[in-house]
């Protein structure tokens, strides 16, 4: 039985084919013709074989639409992005800063009138999510930075996400207010109490319409449950149950219940002195509730089953790559290292981001990736530079698009490159005030390696390593993506033809 | 600008490391003589790893002193200063730095590092690493002279000092043999660190029955803590956040000094 998607990727192929045979045709018929008035306007040469990214059928060209942040040239450290995401049905943007703000954009809603402008994000509410704090154990500050968000999908008018930071997570709902009740007896309008002996007469309170106020409030806070700092949360599929992970241990909690968690996943071994490894990313499966998976800092995978036992230190899947002994260096280590593991919308394959590459693997296949993209291999030679000025262990996160046709993750200098995984191409793309003109396409950037170096392009040395981008997010249906560079945060959509 | 200076100055490390080549060690006096002749263009393959064994001790000891080490880049590095040591111990040229005959060559190689680190961690960061202040206080006063003499140069120059201790060092292959297994810990002894921070020990201050789960969850005993470290806080200069031994001794002087305020 052929599933959607398979039937989707051979029409996809069908159509390719069917496009690059008819310009062949098409080539092959007007070469040696002119063309006259009144015939039918057909392709000619130039576009069978466009020039940049860019064909006819498949490809996106993607154009700048919103930026939000600051132009100022000192960023204060507490506007740094370091988490973004958007909602189950990309109505909302959500991100979160190194200062513990969580700042939620919305999508306003189409018009007629501006067509053009399809849907811009504006800011639906703002708030402080978390302080900083201080542990008085180990009289160490607890950051207030906003590890990571994930919403919860809708169930009821309120909006409900979870925020983190490195020890402690919070349900914040999201709700908004456009009524207010009057005429209460026991209070007047300004709130004042009344003197009971005073009332006369009884009455019913009336709703009357207000302006919209957007409020969040923290409904849940899980804390106290980790020793070491969280690095990533995930929204089990049954929407009763979360997990989180810290550098040693996931933790599954109930939404109802916070003083207590299950720990599912202990890899703290019994002597401090023997540990060579760390959780570095956790996830559940989009669909099976019983299925996760988790990185680690030695670049493996481990998918495990929590029918099986209540600790979960046997995993049911082990994904790792043997080593390419050509490559080794004494950085090989640290740079297999995964930053960021993501189920695919499908729960068929994963992808993990480690320092250099993307690699996509199939959860039936555990001996090595499916594909594997190269970001930036132009960094390999630098590895020693990028150890010393600590660069080597920024963390890059990996989207995927709705379809899960096309991958994207950051780079250095502001740059971001997109994988698609059908056509096999792939682009570098950045995001900076200069291409910020409304709805003008970005131009596709190349880095070069050595020697001669085109008039477009930079190289390798020239890059800007302290603007990096580790936080990307891709609407779950639409091609809209959000791109956070510093404290900026970029919006790009597809051209609107 | 910093950051610049200090990628210029590792981008002789980055041609040596970038297919991880193992060459052998020094069989005789040609392979030497050659090595010299050739140290003005590439700087040999243990010159190298030194370099990076240095490097990562000293990002290590750094990652202490700061307000809370980040486990997985703590991990990272020690794995990776593991690595080299283990490939030194089977290449043959890991031997016990003797702290007289070469304490002057390590000093030299632990300060050309910290000229690496420094300009670009400092100009990356823009603030005063506490760390650094007593690293550098303690060279300056042992090795005065020498300091000036190599805070000015690039390594290409100390690499003819450094390659001399080497070739002593080759001169006694049997006794470094017996020396081959060495832990973390004497690495950092040997190098003449101030602090203690074996890597055993940064994994410790980490797992410390102070905030062990059970602890912290049961709330009893962090109740009794905070009160001593409210005290802390009050009595003690903002230097609190360094580490947790100096809040262990803290915490009893402190329990001292309230004894006696108390009874008065």
């Amino acid at each position: 039985m052929i599933t959607g998607e398979q039937m989707l990727i051979f029409m996809q192929g069908l159509q390719t084919l069917v496009c690059q045979f008819a310009c062949l045709c098409v080539c092959l018929f007007t070469k040696g013709q002119a063309v006259h008035k009144g015939d039918p306007v057909l392709p000619s040469v130039h576009m069978c074989f466009p020039a940049g990214f860019g064909n006819l059928m498949q490809d996106v060209l993607w154009c700048f639409s919103q930026v939000k942040g600051t132009i100022d040239i000192g960023v204060t450290e507490a506007d740094i992005i370091s988490t973004v995401e958007f909602n189950h049905t990309g109505e909302l943007l959500a991100t979160g800063d190194k200062g513990g703000r969580v700042v939620i954009f919305q999508r306003e809603q189409e018009s007629k009138h501006q067509p053009h402008r399809r849907g811009e994000y504006n800011v639906y509410s703002t708030f402080q999510s978390h302080e900083p704090e201080f542990d008085y154990l180990k009289s160490l500050e607890i950051e207030e930075k906003i590890n990571k968000i994930r919403w919860l999908p809708q169930q009821n008018a309120a909006y409900f996400l979870l925020s983190t930071n490195d020890k402690t997570v919070k349900l914040w709902k999201v709700s908004e207010r456009d009524k207010r009740p009057e005429g209460y007896n026991l209070k007047d309008e300004d709130g004042r109490l009344r003197d009971p002996s005073m009332i006369t007469m009884l009455r019913v309170p009336v709703l009357r319409p207000m302006d919209l106020m957007v409020e969040a409030t923290p409904r849940r806070v899980f804390a106290n449950a980790h020793t070491y700092h969280i690095n990533s949360i995930s929204v089990n599929s049954d929407y009763e149950t979360y997990m989180s992970a810290d550098d040693l241990r996931i933790n599954l909690w109930n939404f109802e219940i916070t003083n207590q968690s299950f720990n599912i996943v202990d890899i703290k071994p019994a002597n401090m002195e023997e540990l060579t490894e760390v959780i570095t990313a956790a996830e559940f499966h989009p669909h099976h509730c019983n299925t996760f998976v988790y990185s680690s800092s030695k670049g493996t995978i481990r998918l495990c089953d929590m029918r099986t036992s209540a600790l979960c230190d046997r995993h049911a899947k082990f994904f790792e790559e043997p080593e390419d002994p050509s490559n080794r260096s004494f950085f090989s280590e640290i740079i297999s290292s995964i930053s960021d593991v993501k189920f695919s919308h499908s729960g068929r394959y994963i992808m993990t981001r480690d320092y250099l590459t993307v690699k996509v693997w199939d959860l039936n296949m555990e001996n090595r990736p499916i594909e594997t993209y190269q970001v930036h291999d132009y960094l390999r030679s630098k590895l020693c530079s990028l150890y010393e000025n600590d660069c080597i262990f920024d963390k890059f996160e990996c989207v995927w698009n709705g379809s899960d046709s096309v991958i994207m993750t950051g780079s250095y200098n502001n740059f971001f490159r997109m994988f698609d995984r059908n056509t096999k191409r792939d682009v570098t793309l950045e995001a900076s005030r200069e291409n910020s003109k409304p709805r003008a396409i970005l131009k596709p950037r190349k880095v070069c390696v050595g020697g001669k170096r085109r008039k477009d392009e930079i190289s390798v040395d020239s890059l800007d390593f302290s603007k990096k981008i580790l936080h990307t997010a891709w609407h779950p249906s639409e091609n809209i993506i959000a791109v956070a560079a510093t404290n900026n945060l970029y919006i790009f959509q597809d051209k609107v033809n | 600008m910093g950051e610049e200076e200090g990628l210029h100055q590792t981008q002789l490390l980055d041609t040596m490391f970038v297919r991880g080549l193992k060459r052998k060690c020094f069989d005789g006096e040609e392979d030497i003589e050659g090595t010299l002749a050739g140290i003005k263009a590439i700087p040999s393959y243990n010159l190298q790893r030194q370099s990076l064994l240095d490097m990562s001790l000293v990002k290590l000891q750094l990652c202490h002193m700061l307000v809370e080490p980040n486990l997985c880049r703590s991990v990272l590095i020690a794995n990776t200063v593991r690595q080299i040591q283990e490939e030194m111990t089977q290449d043959g040229t890991w031997q016990m730095i003797n702290t007289q005959s070469t304490g002057q060559a390590s000093l030299d190689r632990l300060v050309s590092t910290d000229i690496l680190c420094r300009s670009s961690r400092e100009q990356a960061e823009g603030k005063h690493v506490p760390g650094y202040s007593t690293f550098n206080k303690d060279f300056e006063s042992d090795q005065a002279q020498d300091g000036s003499e190599t805070m000015s140069t690039a390594s290409s120059v100390q690499a003819p000092r450094n390659l001399q201790s080497n070739v002593w060092e080759m001169e006694n292959p049997q006794e470094n043999k017996g020396n081959f297994q060495k832990s973390l810990d004497q690495i950092f002894e040997t190098l003449e660190n101030k602090s203690p921070n074996s890597v055993e020990d940064l994994f410790s201050e980490v797992d410390n029955s102070y905030y062990d789960l059970d602890t912290m969850l049961t709330g009893m005993m962090s109740n009794t803590k905070m009160g001593h470290c409210d005290g802390l806080e009050t009595f003690s200069s903002p230097t609190t956040a360094t580490s947790s031994s100096n809040c262990k001794s803290d915490l009893n002087e402190l329990d001292h000094i309230v004894e006696i305020l108390v009874e008065s």
